[in-house]
């Protein structure tokens, strides 16, 4: 289900905790196994179950809460954007309006031609610059719709 | 200890407790949804925040430690005012379908609205909606009522020892669900009827039935297994409407096995028999009870006439109650024959004389969860015992190190320390093999009657590491169960468990079924009489009643088809008896050879007693009165006794035959000379049968309860290979055999199942597809 790399890296996650604490792992390896194969399916995350000795529904519970684990597959680029308080109050339903008609979708939704997915997220601990997204693994502040468009145009 | 006061009074409790629970002993109740006795705190609904002194915020009474002079105010302006806001919260996605809620009447969240609800809602958004999950033919969901207080998700990761129920999503999101859709398969899980506090999660069978305050509550205690679950029947109009846990520290605790909550579904089905029913040449016809009752007795005394007493046999469930046995075996006996048992499954009876007096536990069900090493030996005590299952769980969150002699490699609710997983044939090598090794490591010399021990070959590494179990920890228990005692060499098993037992110091300990231990003391045996009294002849056991010799049986709530050890025997010697007489809570297959049938009143329509693996005696009264023309047990043995001229059954209650039963002395078995131990033949390298009776499977009654029999607890009729065997045999899963076993052969599926070890196929027990196996044996397999 992983490669030997993927492997390798939980390992020395898992080796951070006591044996009889292998489960502490969860977060760091349901990240490598997204990385690896883009999203979790039930099956990747029953295979990250076994890793650690964990029931498969503790391991979706935390896979659940967390918004930046993607239950279903994503495009070949994600826009996290932040919706949170901070965010809110410094206009960030605009840009939400401004990405849902740019791209024609809506939260949680992906471009028919698979180039973006946009996911609206908790905080992303970047409120001196809100409002803000993460797009893939990068942040970028003081949005305005302009800049979104700037920002976009430059993306494959 | 400590000093506190809440509420003004002054209280010294425990250091440790909870506010809540200290409370609790005061008798001072604060509101609560997430807290429950039996479960972990969780903390998460807040319903319980109380203020304390010099505590600047309200605190969760259900986990804060009491402290040293601490000063609780549960009914405080703060607390309310911080419970009110808590309940307000908690109603905001609630929906308002009382009305229609089977909850309702019996809702925490509804009685405490009451108390600390607002009149008017101030929430003015659209409410959440979450789509219900179907969880099986036992739970109804209504996942929209939910208020996540995690008690279900609790009771499976703790109690149930599963871990299907999880909280999935997160704030406003978030919702109690299996996520990917599968069924809750645990057989408790009706507790978590009970532990919702909400309507979330009600009972199936009892949906749309009755709402609470229709109902009569009537105490009864469960006749399926030998813990002997207490009960609250709850009636409407002269109806079982549903079945919950009486609360027992020391049977149930506050739980319930889903047999005995559901099984009552079967009660009132359509296969109920309504009225007595006789032959007429070869046509049922319905008669009143005079005419029944004179041509049983008219047939009986036939045969008897023809053929001598000792032609006449008496087979009786494990589920009748003692009083029922007991006026059972005085009529046999009182007719001049010994041919009565209560044990159909079973085979093995060389060692009826050194039996102790009744097959038990050997120590108190609370001892179950202290133990710190256990030994099964042939027992799915998971299954077969739900709430000893829970006890030793118990035992092993603890520490307990438990291992096991099984012939299949069941799951159970707490992991096995070491194992041998055996053919049939192999478990008695194997187990004395573990018994040398125990008495190896205890150093203690074998005594010359088990000198033998040594020949059996050295114990291997699994055999080892189950001695290595046994000889660690302080308080140690060896179980034998109901594999073990259908076993061919039983005899073998018990003795050599006993040893093992003596050797580590530990009760060695049986799991009956049913009422078994109640029909031992009540004589439902061929070679002992009530109480343990040995009888100067012996009757023949159940096993050797079906050879033709038996010419008139009387067959007490039992089908010996699907309840003895190889049905088409059983069958045979119906078919060939000149007289059969059903006692019979259903229409079952007695129709198909008896010449009388009069309807037996099932538990639930009779006073009684049954007796637990304990020995413990529990009386009841009957919940209801008898439906339609069906009669007590003892009220229908009595005539039957009074119009067979038997003496001594004319009792005018179940109070009196008890007091009856009672007033004779036990009679401790006499000691007997030592067990000789001789090593079996080496088991013979053939496909051997493996046979268990699925708990959905086990009597008259829950083989009835359709909600029961299609959980996945009710096995698939097949014959399960292991899956490297199935391979090699070529044969594809879901391919048609002919399995044949002696002179019976049955058509059945071939399937995998990893359980089974090598050299072996499992065949459920008590199934129509399978009852006319034998129970054990060699089995040979073709195509069709």
């Amino acid at each position: 289900m992983l490669s030997e790399e993927s492997r390798a890296k939980i390992d020395q996650e898992i080796a951070k905790y006591p044996p009889e604490h292998k489960q502490s792992a969860v977060m760091a390896a349901l990240h490598i196994a997204q990385d690896e194969h883009g999203w979790l399916s039930v099956s990747l995350m029953d295979y990250v179950a076994g890793l650690l000795d964990m029931r498969p529904i503790q391991v979706y519970e935390v896979a659940s809460f967390y918004t930046m684990y993607d239950l279903k597959p994503v495009g070949r680029h994600k826009i996290s954007l932040c919706t949170n308080i901070s965010c809110l109050l410094r206009g960030s339903d605009d840009i939400a309006s401004h990405l849902k008609k740019r791209l024609g979708i809506g939260f949680g939704e992906t471009t028919p031609d698979g180039r973006f997915t946009l996911k609206e997220v908790e905080c992303l601990a970047a409120c001196g610059g809100a409002p803000m997204f993460m797009i893939d693994k990068t942040y970028y502040e003081n949005l305005t719709p302009g800049r979104v468009d700037e920002i976009l145009d430059k993306l494959e | 200890m400590l000093h506190i006061e809440i509420d003004g009074k002054k209280l010294v409790v425990e250091e440790g407790a909870m506010v809540i629970e200290a409370a609790e002993a005061a008798g001072i109740y604060i509101p609560r949804f997430c807290y429950h006795k039996k479960l972990s705190v969780a903390a998460n609904c807040r319903m319980c925040l109380v203020e304390v002194e010099r505590v600047a915020k309200p605190v969760p009474a259900c986990a804060t430690p009491v402290t040293e002079g601490m000063r609780v105010f549960t009914q405080s302006a703060k607390t309310a005012d911080a419970q009110k806001g808590v309940m307000e919260f908690l109603l905001i996605n609630h929906p308002l379908d009382c009305p229609v809620c089977d909850q309702g009447g019996e809702c925490e969240l509804q009685d405490l609205a009451v108390g600390y609800g607002r009149d008017v809602s101030r929430f003015q958004e659209a409410k959440r909606i979450v789509a219900d999950k179907d969880i099986g033919p036992l739970i109804s969901t209504e996942m929209t009522r939910c208020i996540h207080c995690t008690r279900c998700v609790r009771f499976g990761q703790e109690i149930g020892g599963i871990m299907e129920l999880g909280a999935t999503g997160r704030g406003e999101h978030m919702r109690i669900g299996t996520y990917v859709e599968a069924g809750v398969d645990s057989e408790l899980s009706g507790n978590m009827i009970d532990l919702c506090p909400v309507g979330a999660l009600t009972s199936k069978p009892y949906r749309y039935t009755a709402r609470p305050w229709e109902l009569i509550n009537k105490p009864s205690v469960s006749p399926h297994d030998c813990v002997g679950t207490n009960l609250d029947v709850q009636v409407r109009r002269n109806k079982v409407m549903r079945i919950l846990p009486r609360e027992n520290e020391a049977i149930n605790e506050v739980w319930l096995a889903d047999r005995d909550r559901f099984s009552y579904v079967a009660l009132h089905g359509g296969e109920r028999l309504k009225a007595p029913l006789v032959r007429d040449g070869g046509v049922w016809r319905e008669v009143d009870w005079e005419i029944a009752l004179d041509r049983a007795t008219e047939g009986l005394r036939g045969a008897i006439g023809r053929h001598g007493p000792a032609a006449f046999a008496a087979l009786a469930s494990a589920q009748l109650t003692v009083e029922e046995g007991f006026l059972l075996q005085r009529l046999v006996r009182g007719l001049g024959s010994d041919n009565i048992d209560h044990r159909l499954r079973e085979l093995d009876f060389r060692d009826d004389t050194r039996a102790p007096l009744f097959p038990g536990l050997g120590q108190a069900i609370q001892d179950l969860e202290r133990v710190d090493a256990a030994l099964l030996i042939g027992s799915n005590v998971r299954k077969e015992q739900p709430l000893l299952g829970h006890r030793l769980r118990k035992a092993f969150l603890e520490g307990a190190r438990i291992a096991a002699i099984n012939p299949l490699d069941f799951p159970f609710v707490f992991d096995l320390a070491a194992k041998a997983i055996v053919t049939p044939a192999a478990m008695v090598e194997t187990t004395a093999r573990v018994a040398w090794a125990v008495a190896r490591r205890m150093r203690i010399e074998l005594p010359a009657e088990l000198r033998a021990l040594t020949d059996v070959g050295a114990p291997g590494t699994a055999e080892e590491a189950i001695a290595e179990v046994l000889c660690g920890g302080r308080r140690r228990a060896v179980l034998l169960g109901a594999l073990a005692s259908t076993h061919p060499q039983a005899a073998e098993l018990r003795g050599l468990a006993r040893f093992i037992a003596q050797v580590i110091q530990a009760p060695c300990g049986e799991l009956p079924c049913g009422n078994g231990a109640g029909a031992w003391l009540a004589g439902v045996l061929p070679h002992r009489g009530p109480m343990g009294r040995s009888r100067a002849t012996s009757g023949r056991p159940a096993a050797e009643m079906f050879d033709g010799s038996q010419k008139a049986f009387l067959l007490a709530d039992v089908e010996p088809v699907l309840d003895s050890r190889h049905g088409e025997r059983a069958r045979k010697a119906m078919e060939a008896a000149d007289c059969v007489v059903a006692l019979s809570i259903f229409r079952g297959e007695a129709l198909d050879y008896a010449d009388v049938v009069l309807p037996w009143a099932p538990y639930t329509e009779t006073d009684g007693t049954f007796v637990n693996a304990e020995g413990r005696f529990q009386s009841f009264r009957a919940a209801i009165p008898p439906v339609a023309e069906a009669r007590p047990g003892w009220k229908i043995l009595r005539v039957l006794a009074e119009r067979l001229g038997v003496d001594g059954c004319s009792l005018d209650s179940a109070a009196a035959i008890l007091q009856e039963l009672r007033s004779i002395q036990r009679t401790e078995p006499a000691p007997v000379a030592p067990w000789t131990f001789v090593p079996p033949a080496r088991p013979a390298s053939v496909l051997e049968r493996v046979a268990t009776v699925s708990l959905y499977d086990s009597d008259t009654i829950v083989r009835r309860a359709e909600p029961l029999q299609r959980t996945a607890d009710r096995p698939r009729p097949a014959a399960y290979f292991p899956p490297a065997d199935l391979a090699e045999r070529g044969l594809a899963p879901g391919s048609m055999l002919v399995v044949t076993m002696g002179t019976t052969t049955v058509r059945l599926e071939a399937a995998a199942d990893d359980r089974v070890p090598a050299g072996a196929v499992f065949i459920p027990a008590a199934l129509p597809e399978t009852a006319a196996l034998p129970l054990s044996g060699e089995v040979t397999v073709g195509a069709v």
